[in-house]
Order: structure tokens, then sequence, then C-alpha cells
């Protein structure tokens, strides 16, 4: 469990920290080790410190924690940032040329490794590449052999040039050369085992752009926001190659509605943003419930509100997906728990859209779009993709659906609340369909028993998926446990991790993960029977708590009224004495 | 359904309009269901984008495939659409408020986008919906319920926008001049690039001022006019920022611009996908090797 190792890279903005991070990751990945990876912003002090850590271990890491091992410090503000999790094995590189560490009081016995980067990196060709100097640096610290670097090194410079590639190399060798030959009475103090395991690494914004094109995404409108840029990075330059498009909207409104046009004429379509553009969104989010256009929307969480802190982890926008927008309407919350969730959740997202007809929330935060992972590449098995475009019908079967003026019923009602979809193009299928209540041909009415039957019919399809779909949770610790802890989205990784730090003295914990929040699998058998239930989740009211409580809470009935008339005194009064009868 | 057989009734639906009677959106509605079927348009392949407001009611009383979508947001309705299926006709109808008050944003960005869309604007200078307000084309001096002594600002002047922004093909055509709002229609369909038709489309509940009669009278027909060349921009700039006069006809169009699908590669119908991921998306998993 503990048998991982913790390296960091700190310094100011532009000192090419994640770039050089990434190498490093990628190195330790192709080496057959697990890595988890975090960025780092300003938190103590005001400023530009930015700083890239690795996890790794042989076997799987999937959380951060409060322990550093091994850091490069580009700056002394690096040292002073970290200084909590350094221990007295931790070993810390820095420039002396660079860096004065005159009031670097380091805590017990730190080490500290003194490494001429910029002469080293000037060398090897230029003074560019002292982080590379630093990473080999690294690999004699931690006995991991340089030629692991080669590779991603290959990867990260071979656009540039074999020159390129070559100095960085040279780089390298001459960073752990000059550990070996100045620092060499203490040996290496870490040792990073590699195996012949093969890892993909990649972080939750990039395995939900994958997952979308692996579901036969082919159309994406966005507007670029912290978090969730990733995703339309990701998908520009890749999803050309499978016939799709990329659109930099003007905002998130236009963002929504070009993937809204582009779903209404038949394409698997997706935009992602944060919590401002999900506020944004909302009016036309309504608009693709009530038009019951199949839609998928990611909401890469970041911390709020209003601006918030835009680079800092938070779940703060359940309550906003569950329940946000003027109206009722139906719409799915799926929440991955994983990066690799991440990528299953969001082929789900395209197939419950569309056999549902209706908008997908699919909502990853920032820490797990961020972070990145290694996984085995059979994780990410496209032959298990299945696509499911539900009752999207052609030219032959469109006569089922049509009146008996030959036109098209594209919010018929149906036993299972689902309609028959044809899209522009499909002869007889012409329909057109509004954000106004309508009938079953989609035309303006305000007729109560159609208005009523067709909210009836949209939140069919929330009972229909019930039936149909498994919203089951994912289980962790003891599933006999006195007690239950209850998360959902990122939390999972770090739960799982947490569950190895508890002694026998502890109390016994059953951990269950949601990754559907709507809906959601019925937790009531599980909380009626746990002793204490516990709600983990980043943020300060605790929305999923409040969710859960309302689920296993039945005291209160209701009377409903939604046909557009007011409420009328002598058929409330019976209608009261009905539900107390 | 083959499109030669197509006549211009194939578009109506059956459906009664409620605009009043006379309104300017029946001859605005007409010459665009005239000009579909003119240019060899069907039904079937036709998609056609309204807002809210008078104007956003015409998906109801064409027969096509149709959204009516939120306020102001039609033309990113009509674009996504458009690069989804390149194979469809995309029209976009919205009026003076939903296209140059709530959408006056994407208005400038659908210009300069160029995507092969037609967006006709029935303009009556009033919200007519909701009972009568200034709108960003009235003028200064117009008096409502929500500006008793007028706006006090200038109207928005619609073409001068879309020629800052790039547009491609700008026009102005009169709902009472059926036959010219007609060709005027049909030329923007034929444009490849992003047409704006603007078309006053009078008001007859609540705009006393730019009525039929103004316009019949004030509108000068460039058609008529042989010295003026639509390719000519700085002729079309002189007209569309003439103070004095307003005109109708096509006043300028640019065919060597670049539609937005030739310059992003934008041409196959993307609702046809296979039953798993697509060939080559093992790939995508290698790259993170």
């Amino acid at each position: 469990m503990h048998d991982d190792l913790n390296w960091a890279i700190g310094g100011e903005a532009g000192d090419g920290i994640a770039s050089t991070g990434k190498i490093f990751a990628q190195a330790l990945s192709r080496a057959g080790r697990h890595v988890f990876t975090s960025k780092d912003f300003a938190s103590r002090i005001r400023g530009g410190y930015t700083a890239y850590k690795v996890r790794t271990s042989v076997d799987q890491v999937q959380s951060v924690v409060d322990r550093l091992d091994i850091l490069i410090a580009l700056t002394e503000r690096t040292v002073d940032e970290n200084l909590d999790e350094l221990h007295e094995n931790s070993v810390v590189i820095y420039d002396g040329d660079r860096t004065e560490f005159s009031d670097f009081e380091a805590p017990g016995e730190v080490t500290g490794l003194d490494v001429p980067l910029k002469d080293l990196a000037e060398d090897a060709g230029g003074a560019i590449m002292r982080n590379i100097v630093a990473l080999g640096a690294v690999c004699a610290v931690a006995d991991f052999p340089i030629e692991n670097l080669d590779e991603s090194l290959e990867k990260r410079f071979g656009g540039k040039g074999e020159s390129i590639v070559e100095n960085n190399k040279q780089a390298a060798r001459l960073g752990a050369e000059y550990v070996e030959e100045n620092y060499d009475d203490e040996g290496p103090r870490y040792s990073l085992e590699t195996t012949d395991e093969d890892y993909v690494l990649l972080n939750g914004d990039e395995a939900i752009g994958m997952g979308a094109i692996a579901a036969g995404c082919r159309f994406y409108a966005g507007y670029p926001i912290t978090p969730a840029t990733d995703v339309m990075e990701y998908l520009t330059g890749r999803i050309e190659q499978f016939g799709g498009h990329v659109v930099q909207a003007e905002d998130e409104l236009a963002a929504i509605n070009m993937a809204l046009g582009a779903a209404r004429a038949g394409a698997r379509s997706m935009t992602a943003t944060s919590g401002p553009g999900i506020d944004l969104m909302a009016e036309t989010f309504g608009l693709v419930a009530t038009s019951e256009t199949p839609l998928v929307v990611a909401n890469v969480m970041r911390s709020g509100p209003s601006t918030g802190m835009p680079t800092k982890q938070e779940q703060g926008d359940l309550n906003m997906m569950l329940k946000g927008g003027h109206g009722e309407i139906p719409r799915f919350v799926v929440a991955p728990t994983s990066v690799a969730e991440c990528f299953h959740k969001t082929v789900e997202a395209f197939n419950l859209a569309e056999k549902y007809q209706l908008p997908v929330y699919l909502t990853a935060d920032l820490s797990m779009a961020v972070t990145e992972r290694t996984y085995p590449p059979e994780e990410f098995d496209m032959d298990e993709v299945e696509i499911d475009r539900g009752k999207l019908v052609d030219e032959d079967d469109i006569s089922t659906w049509q009146n008996e003026k030959d036109q098209f019923k594209p919010h018929a009602v149906t036993a299972d609340g689902i309609s028959p979809r044809a899209v522009p193009g499909t002869e007889g299928g012409v329909h057109m369909s509004t954000g106004l209540e309508h009938d079953e041909l989609g035309r303006r009415t305000e007729d109560t028993d159609v208005r009523v039957e067709q909210v009836d019919k949209r939140y069919q399809k929330v009972d229909t998926a019930r039936e149909r779909e498994d919203f089951d949770y994912r289980e962790f610790g003891d599933s006999d446990a006195d007690n239950l802890v209850i998360s959902w989205g990122s939390n999972e990784g770090t739960l799982v991790e947490a569950l190895g730090y508890l002694d026998e003295d502890d109390p016994d914990v059953r951990v269950v993960s949601v990754p559907y929040i709507f809906p959601r699998p019925d937790l009531t058998e599980e909380v009626e029977a746990a002793d204490q239930v516990v709600v983990v989740e980043a943020n300060a009211t605790g929305q999923f708590a409040d969710v859960i409580e309302h689920d296993v809470l039945e005291r209160v009935d209701r009377i409903n009224k939604y046909d557009g008339v007011d409420f009328k005194a002598d058929e409330l009064a019976g209608e009261i004495t009905e539900t107390l009868a | 359904m083959s499109s030669e057989n197509v006549r211009f009734t194939d578009f109506k639906s059956d459906k009664q309009p409620t605009w009043c009677p006379g309104c300017g959106d029946f001859g605005t509605m007409n010459g665009m269901m005239k000009g579909l079927a003119e240019t060899g348009n069907s039904p079937d392949d036709t998609f056609v984008v309204a807002g809210i407001g008078c104007s956003g009611k015409i998906g109801t009383y064409m027969r096509s495939y149709a959204l009516h979508g939120v306020h102001g947001r039609a033309l990113p309705v009509g674009t996504g659409a458009k690069l989804a299926n390149p194979d469809l006709e995309v029209m976009v109808a919205g009026g003076d408020g939903d296209g140059y008050s709530i959408g006056a944003g994407h208005f400038v960005h659908a210009v300069r986008r160029n995507v092969d869309i037609t967006y006709v604007v029935m303009d009556n200078r009033i919200y007519g919906l909701t009972k009568g307000q200034a709108s960003p084309t009235s003028r200064p001096d117009f008096e409502t319920s929500t500006s008793p002594d007028g706006p006090k600002q200038p109207p928005v002047n619609p073409l001068a926008l879309a020629m800052a922004a790039g547009g491609s093909f700008i026009a102005q055509s009169f709902s009472s001049d059926a036959l010219r709002h007609q060709e005027i229609v049909q030329e923007a369909i034929e444009h490849d690039g992003f047409s704006l038709v603007n078309t006053f489309s009078p008001c007859v509940t609540f705009n006393d001022v730019d009525t039929y009669d103004y316009f019949r009278d004030s509108l000068v027909d460039l058609s008529e006019d042989d010295d003026y060349d639509r390719h000519d921009y700085d002729q079309a700039k002189d007209a569309i920022l003439d103070a004095d006069k307003e005109y109708m006809g096509v006043l300028y169009q640019d065919e060597d611009s670049t539609p937005y699908h030739e310059a992003h590669g934008v041409t196959e119908n993307m609702s046809e996908i296979p039953d798993g991921a697509p060939d080559g998306a093992t790939d995508l998993v290698r790259e993170f090797y």
C-alpha cells in the first residue's frame, strides 16, 4: 500500500512544470509503473507558483497523499509551499546557481542536492533543458534507469527534430551523472522497480473526449472554460478523422444551441463546459428536454459560485444539474467516479440520451478531469463499445408513426414514454418540434389534457429507464460493515485508498460509490441497515447528502396540478380529503 | 421525395396562421415557401429554425422539418444542423428582436462563420407579440409603452453589422412586394455561404410609422438601377450606410467568399454511425502509451 513514491516539480508558471511532469509520468508508465498525477496551483501565497505531482507504485494508485519523497525545486518558494509534505528521507533537487536556499531550514534530515541544472543544460545544448537535467538527477536518486526517459523524450520532442531529442537525452544523462559523481557516497535513496506491464496514461477530460468518439459523437460545439477545455482540445484534430467536427462557439449559449441543432439533424452531439457555462445553458437545456432531443452536456465542475476558484476542485453543481432551470423536465445526471469511468460513462451517456431522447449531464470534477492516471490499455476496449440509438426510425417504418393525415408524430404517447424519432432527410418524417407545450405532432397546445399527457409521457421515460437500465452503485470495503460511507464523483479512488489507512480499532466501513445521480440506485435498504451513514462530497452543504435523505424520507404526500389551470377551492378540498383518507 | 414535383404549397402546413390579418409575415413566409420550392428543395430535406416572437411561429405554418427554439438562438441551431448534415437546406427565420437584440451576438458570428444557411429576418421595427415595445430597429422618436418619448437611440443597421462582420450575401426585401421578395430569397438560398435577407414585414397592429405605405413609397429597388453593382464593396457600403434612403434588393454579394464547409472540410452527413466504436478508435488508446 505504502510502497509508493511521491515526486513533484515546482516553480513559476512558465517554467515548463506541467510538460516536465508529464514526461516523467509517461516514463514511469512506460516502465510498467502505475502513476497518479495532480496539478498544484498557488495556494498559500498569491502569484505564479505551480507544481506537478506524481505518485507512482507498481500497484494501482488512485489518490494523492500528503507526503513528498523527491522534489525538484526550481524556486525557493517551491520548498516553502511543500514543507509540510517533506520528511526526513525527502530529497530536494535544486540549482544553487539560480536559487539561494539561504533560509532553507530543512525539516529533520531532508537532503538538498545542489545540481547545476542550467550549466549542465547548456553543456547539452541549451539552458532550456534544465528541467530535463533535473529529471536525470531524479533517475539517479531513485535508481530509475535513465533509458526509461528516452521514449517519453522522443514523444515530447520528436516533432522538433532528432537533434533536439538527442540533446534532451544527453541533458538527462548529465544530470544523472552529476548526482552519481558528486553524491555517490550516499547512493540512491529510492528504488523505482520497473515491470513488463504496458500502461496508458490519460486524464478525465481526455477520457471523455475519447469516449465521445468511441460512442460515435461527430459534432462538438464548445466555448473554452477551465477545466473543461481539455475535452475540446482533445477532440480538435481527432474527431475530424472520424468524420466529425468541432466548432468553437461565440459563447455557451451558442455552443449548446449548435449542439442541439446537430442533434436535431441526427448527429450524436455534445458540448462540455463548467459551472458558469452550465448556468448559461440552462434555458436551452429545457428546450432540449421538451423537444425530446438526445444531447450530452458534460459539466466538468470547478469551485463556484460565480467565478469562484476556477482552478480548484469542487462538487458544487449537483443541485443545478438535478433541478436547475425553470419548469420541470426529466434529465439524466451521470457522474463517472474515475478517469476510466469517464470513458465508459461517456459512451453510456450517449446511449442513454438517444434511448430516452433527453439531455444527459455527464459530470466530472476538476481533480478527475486534470488528473492523469495509468490503466492497462484493455480498460478501453473499443470492441466492447455498443451503440444503441433507441427508437430512431427510417422510411420503412415511418408509416407506423403517422396519423390518418400521414403526419409524423415525434411526441407520440406510448406506454414506455418513448416516441419515434425521425431526423431531417427521412421521407415522411416531416415534423416540427418546439419549446412550447405541444401535442403528439409537435404543435403548440394549451389543451389541459394534452399538456398533462405530454408531461406524464416525458416523465414516463424516467420510469422506463429505471426498469430497463442497471443504475447500480460500486462497492468497496466491508459489505457487512455497520457503517456506510457514500460518495460520488472522483472521491471514490481516495476513499478506496483511505480504507487502507483504517486500523482494526477503527470503525468498519462499507463504501458505496454512486455514478448515477439521476436516475439513481435506491439506497433505502443500505441506509436503513447501517448504524451510521456518512456522505463524502467536495462541497459546503452536502448536496448529495440531501438527495440521499430525500430518498429515505417518506413523510409527505403530494397534491400536484400541472395542466396550467389554477387550483380551485372546492376541487382542492376534495383532493385534500381524498389524500388524507 | 423527388424535388422535381415539389410545389410551394407542399411547404404549407394545415395549420392556419394566428398572425393578425394583414401582418407582413404572411407575405414573408409565402416568399420563403416559394423560394424553397423554386430552388428544388423538398420539405423532407429542409430544416427551418425559428426563435421567439411573431416570427417564431413560422415553423408551425410551414411544412418541413423544423425547430422552434428559445429566444435569440435560432442561428446557432441552424449552424449546428447544417454542419451535421450539409445535405439539408437550412433556413433560419426570426424577427428584429430575436436577431438584432437578444440574438445580436450570434448574428455577428454567424455572418463571420459563413455557414451556408439562409437567414430571413422579419423586420417590423416593433415587438409585436408582447404588444408593442421598441425594438432595436425602432426609430429614435418612436413612442411605445416602454419608450413614451421614443427610445432616443439610433436603430441598429443590420446590413451594416453584416458588412462589418464580413458578410458575403446582404439583402433587403419587402414582404408586400411578393415577386421581388421571392426572387431575393431564392438568390439567398442559392448563395454558397451565409445569406442575410432583412425583410420589412409591417406590423399592422402596433406600428403606425413603418407601414406598408411607408415602405412602398420609400424603398428604392436596386434591381432597377443599372449602375448598381452588388459585387462592388464600396458602392454597397455607401448604400448600406445611406442615412436618407432605404434600399431593396441584393446590396452586396461576394461570390468568391469561402463558405465554412469548404474552409473546414465539413461535407459528410454525420447522422449515420456504425453499431460500435468507429474503425480506428483503438488508435486513440495507443496514443496514450
